[in-house]
Formats: structure tokens, C-alpha cells, sequence
């Protein structure tokens, strides 16, 4: 689903941070093109 | 080993509304950007009263009027529903309004930048020579004879770049600048490291009041908050603890501050614990003062969503760490969690390193811990602002942790998280909600023996000073005393203590032989 797609991440400390989601859509194999983890609090 | 004890808590909350106008970062980056826009204009119309303030729920479960628990039967939204028996004074500490604050950071103010308009000024005395705790506070005459017009306020702050207070609408005072170019020490930086020193003053003279420990006796202190303070050549050179010392007649001790985001505290406490445990010092305090840049961080959505400005408050404790008393709630210091630099990002590898790490090491499961106390945010202030209930999120964490560990059924999820949890009752101030506004309510649920044991869990967001992308993670364990006294705690033998009796025990037979 995510072959080839270039994604922006936008993680959550309190959730799922950005690395963590990074590993998993380079797994898909899409590019990360931003990559980024914000707290909100 | 014996482990330290948690002997005393105390906490602080200031009304701040118009230091949220004025001095809260969102306001201010927003000025800076269109000083007409709507949220600026709209604002104002969302601010609480102080009265509003001190009857709202969750700052009552921060002072001590009423339990988490009983927070969590106060149907929401809390500011429609105000706690019975509101007042401004609790259990472990008091939510002083604004105005009497700004008296109070005229009082530590050791460099002439608060300046106060006349008639406040003589107000604001009056009522901090009447403060219970605050009327005998060194530097009190500061409130006499150096005051200034209105007109001064006026040029300062218009002319020469000083941060206005206003109180009840009202031009009140203003901070200046401390140096004419050195943005380490501008007006604004002054006024939120000013505004944090008086706050963690408020709290240490809170803890200093409410409890045996005498000011003389504090050996250390461990300041946490998340301010820096330094010139342009040495920013976060430090050092606010002994700066709080100072102000509450702490004149034997030394202290240092310690920073990682809102992990502070929790780091704060783990040094505190092993200076005490060490022998270093005997009585440790960790202060932590309120952050003025954090008011109205939130107020945007708060506004939009027709709240009142929440983030109105700043935050302050301090909790004394002394030797084993054998009745106070020990720190298990075999037991500290900890993110390690290689432990990883995700949800699991996070909370593994935090909370099933340090269980593991002393051989207890996840059910073992009767109360979590992770980032207790107020959910009412981070939901609207679509940051959900954080401490809701940690709590479904670690019970699904548990299932994932066999500690669990899985059906019993949701039940094990209404068990170990608890409603966020602290303000957004990064450093405060991090686990330490509940060792209070541990340290007495402990010591009425409601409960067994607590972990106080602190997390800290690295990757926003741009450094690293890591973030942090510290967790301690507050359990029951066994009552065993000081040197028996894990009833494990002491080889020092034992060699002290062997050579005594032979010292008294050589004398009977001398003799």
C-alpha cells in the first residue's frame, strides 16, 4: 500500500514517535521525505 | 542497603492569567506575527478568575483537598463543576492569586528588574506582611520605598524593553532587561526565571512550613525545573537551588539544577535518593518552579472551542528525600527505570526500559504496582487541543504491556488501567504533571495503607532542543516501609555494619583484659 510513496511523518511523544513509525513505512517501502516528533504538552 | 525515604511533599499553583496574555510563548510568538489577529483580541473574554481557579477540581487534587480518586468522581468538564469545599489553602500547599506573586518576585528579585506601581505595591505588602508563611520572608522590605509611577512603567516598557504585568487589567509593575544586549538576560528571560525562582521559593517555604524539616537542616537541593539560567557566555550556567536556598533560610546547604525536559524531577529525585543513600547528605530537597512561556500554550484550541484559557496556572513542589525514618515510604533504589540511549523508540521498547525493566530486577510483575503516576497532564486542557489523555494513552500502554507479559488477561485491560490509574490533575507546565504531583497523595495513601507501593514515571522530549532525536524516560518506586529502621531495610547483611561490631566487641575485650 505504501510501495513507493513518498510520506511525512508527524509522531507523538505520549504516542507513536516519529522513528518508530519511520521504521515501520521504510519497511513498507515508501520514502520518508520528514520525518518529525512533537510534544504536545 | 537502606533506601532513603520520601519524608515530606509540598505543593504551589499561582493564577497567572495575565502572564498567559503577556509572557505565554503562543501569545507572544503570535504578537510578534499580527498583533491584531483574532486569538489576541478573543482571549481576553476566555480568562478565568482567580476564584474560578482555586475551585476548579484538578487543582484541588494538586494542593491536597481532594484525592485523584475522588477527582475521578467529579463528572467533567470540571470547570462547569467545581469542587465542594473549594479553598485557596490544602493539605500540602496553597494557589496563590497573581497579584500577591508579583510581590513575591519583587521579594527574590535580587537585582532591582521588578519595578511596582505605587498603590499595588502598597497593597500587594499588606497582604504578604498577613501571608502566613511568606511574612517573615528575608528581603520583604523590598516592598517599601521602591516603588515607581505609572508613568515610569509606561517608558520603561514602551522605551526600554521591559516585560509589562498587569494585574485586573490593569498596568501593575514591569520586569526589565538585565544587560542591553545579552539575550540570555532580557526582559523576557528574566521574567520567566524570576517567576520560577519565586514559585519554587513559594513551594520550598510550603514544604518548610508543613512539615519537621527546619531550613538549617537542608543539606542539598535539586532544582528540576526547565529554565536556563546564564549569561551570553554560560546560558544554562545555572544555579537556581541555591538561589531558592537563599530565600528559605537554607544557609547550609549547596545545590544544583538538573534538566532533561520534563524527565527533570524524576531524574531529580533518582540523585536525591543516592546522595541520601550514599551517606553524602542526610536531607535532599528537589524543587521545581513554574514556567511562564507554557501559560495559554493551548489557548488557541481552548478559544476556538469556547473553553476558558485553562493553562492559567503555574506549577511548583518540592519533596524532601531523607534517611531511612522506618515509617516514611522508601525509594526502591534497586529499582530505577530508565530509557537507555540504545533502547529504542517505539511504544514497547520505551515503556519496556521504563516500567517492566526495573520491575524485573526485583522480581515484581506489572500488577504489582498499585498506582502508575506517568505525565498527568489535566485531559481537559490537552483533548480539546486534539493531544488526547495523555495519561489515559500511558496507562492502556503499560496494561497492554502487561497482557503481552502474561501479568494480564487480556479481557482485563481496561479494568487493570481503572485499577493502577488515575485522571491527570496537573497543569501543562512539561516538568510538574512528569509523575511528581502524585508522591504526595502516595506518600499519604502509603502511610494510611491504602496501598502498597507507587511508580512515579517522568518523560522528557530530548529531541526539541534539536540536539539528538532521542527522548527520555526515568521511573522510581515509592513503597511501604518495612519498619525494619534504617540499616535493615532489604534485611540483607551488611558487611560494614558487621566488621564495625567484630572490632568493637574486641576493643571492649581487650579493655576487660587491660583492665
Amino acid at each position: 500500500m505504501l510501495k513507493g510513496k513518498k510520506i511525512a511523518i508527524l509522531g507523538d511523544r505520549d504516542g507513536i514517535p516519529g522513528p518508530a513509525i519511520e521504521e515501520c513505512v521504510k519497511a513498507a517501502q515508501a520514502e520518508v521525505v520528514f520525518s518529525t516528533t512533537e510534544c504536545f504538552v | 542497603m537502606s533506601f532513603p525515604v520520601v519524608k515530606g511533599t509540598a505543593y504551589a499553583l499561582v493564577h497567572a492569567g495575565s502572564m498567559l496574555l503577556y509572557q505565554g510563548s503562543t501569545q507572544m510568538t503570535e504578537r510578534l506575527k499580527n498583533a491584531q489577529s483574532d486569538h489576541l483580541r478573543e482571549l481576553p473574554a476566555h480568562l478565568r478568575k482567580y476564584e474560578d481557579a482555586v475551585g476548579y477540581p484538578p487543582n484541588q487534587a494538586y494542593i491536597g483537598n481532594i484525592t485523584p480518586d475522588e477527582l475521578k468522581e467529579i463528572p467533567r468538564p470540571w470547570h462547569e463543576n467545581p469542587a465542594a469545599g473549594a479553598g485557596r489553602d490544602g493539605k500540602y500547599g496553597e494557589i496563590m492569586p497573581e497579584d500577591e506573586f508579583f510581590g513575591l518576585m519583587k521579594i527574590v528579585d535580587s537585582f532591582d528588574l521588578v519595578m511596582l506601581e505605587e498603590a499595588f505595591q502598597d497593597a500587594v505588602k499588606e497582604k504578604l506582611q498577613a501571608h502566613q508563611i511568606l511574612k517573615d520572608i528575608r528581603d520583604i522590605n523590598k516592598l517599601e520605598g521602591t516603588a515607581c509611577s505609572a508613568a515610569e512603567i509606561q517608558t520603561l516598557v514602551a522605551e526600554h524593553g521591559a516585560q509589562p504585568l498587569y494585574s485586573g487589567g490593569k498596568p501593575a509593575g514591569c520586569v526589565k532587561k538585565a544587560h542591553e544586549f545579552d539575550e540570555a538576560l532580557s526582559s523576557e528571560v528574566m521574567l520567566g526565571n524570576l517567576a520560577n525562582k519565586a514559585s519554587a521559593v513559594l513551594a520550598l517555604r510550603l514544604l518548610l512550613a508543613k512539615t519537621d524539616l527546619r531550613p538549617e537542616e537542608v543539606d542539598y537541593i535539586v532544582e528540576c525545573s526547565e529554565e536556563a539560567c546564564g549569561d551570553m557566555n554560560q546560558r544554562g550556567g545555572g544555579n537556581f537551588a541555591k538561589a531558592i536556598g537563599e530565600m528559605c533560610g537554607c544557609i547550609n546547604a549547596t545545590g544544583s539544577d538538573t534538566r532533561s525536559f520534563c524527565a527533570g524531577p524524576a531524574h531529580s529525585l533518582v540523585e536525591a535518593a543516592a546522595l541520601v543513600q550514599s551517606g553524602i547528605y542526610s536531607n535532599v530537597v528537589v524543587v521545581g518552579g513554574g514556567s511562564t512561556a507554557k501559560l495559554g500554550m493551548n489557548s488557541r484550541d481552548h478559544v476556538k472551542k469556547g473553553l476558558p484559557a485553562l493553562e492559567d496556572m503555574l506549577g511548583a513542589f518540592a519533596v524532601h528525600i531523607s534517611a531511612n525514618d522506618g515509617a516514611s515510604p522508601v525509594i526502591r533504589t534497586d529499582a530505577i527505570g530508565r530509557h537507555r540511549i540504545g533502547s529504542g523508540a517505539s511504544p514497547q521498547a520505551v515503556m519496556t526500559a521504563i516500567v517492566t525493566d526495573p520491575l524485573d530486577k526485583i522480581g515484581y510483575k506489572i500488577t504489582d504496582i498499585d498506582r502508575y503516576a506517568p505525565e498527568l497532564q489535566n485531559p481537559e486542557i490537552t483533548e480539546p487541543a486534539g493531544a488526547g489523555n495523555v495519561p489515559l494513552a500511558n496507562y492502556k500502554m503499560i496494561s497492554a504491556l502487561a497482557v503481552k507479559r502474561g501479568d494480564l488477561q487480556k479481557a482485563d485491560l481496561m479494568k487493570a488501567v481503572d485499577s493502577f490509574g488515575m485522571p491527570g490533575f496537573a497543569p501543562t507546565q512539561g516538568h510538574i504533571p512528569s509523575g511528581a504531583p502524585f508522591i504526595g497523595h502516595a506518600r499519604e495513601m502509603i502511610l494510611e495503607g491504602k496501598i502498597e507501593r507507587a511508580m512515579i514515571i517522568g518523560k522528557g522530549s530530548l529531541f526539541l532542543g534539536r540536539l539528538t532525536n532521542l527522548f527520555d524516560g526515568v521511573s522510581l518506586i515509592i513503597e511501604k516501609n518495612s519498619g525494619r529502621g534504617a540499616d535493615t531495610e532489604d534485611a540483607g547483611f551488611d558487611e560494614e555494619q558487621a566488621r564495625g561490631m567484630i572490632a568493637e566487641a574486641l576493643r571492649d575485650f581487650a579493655k576487660a583484659f587491660k583492665g
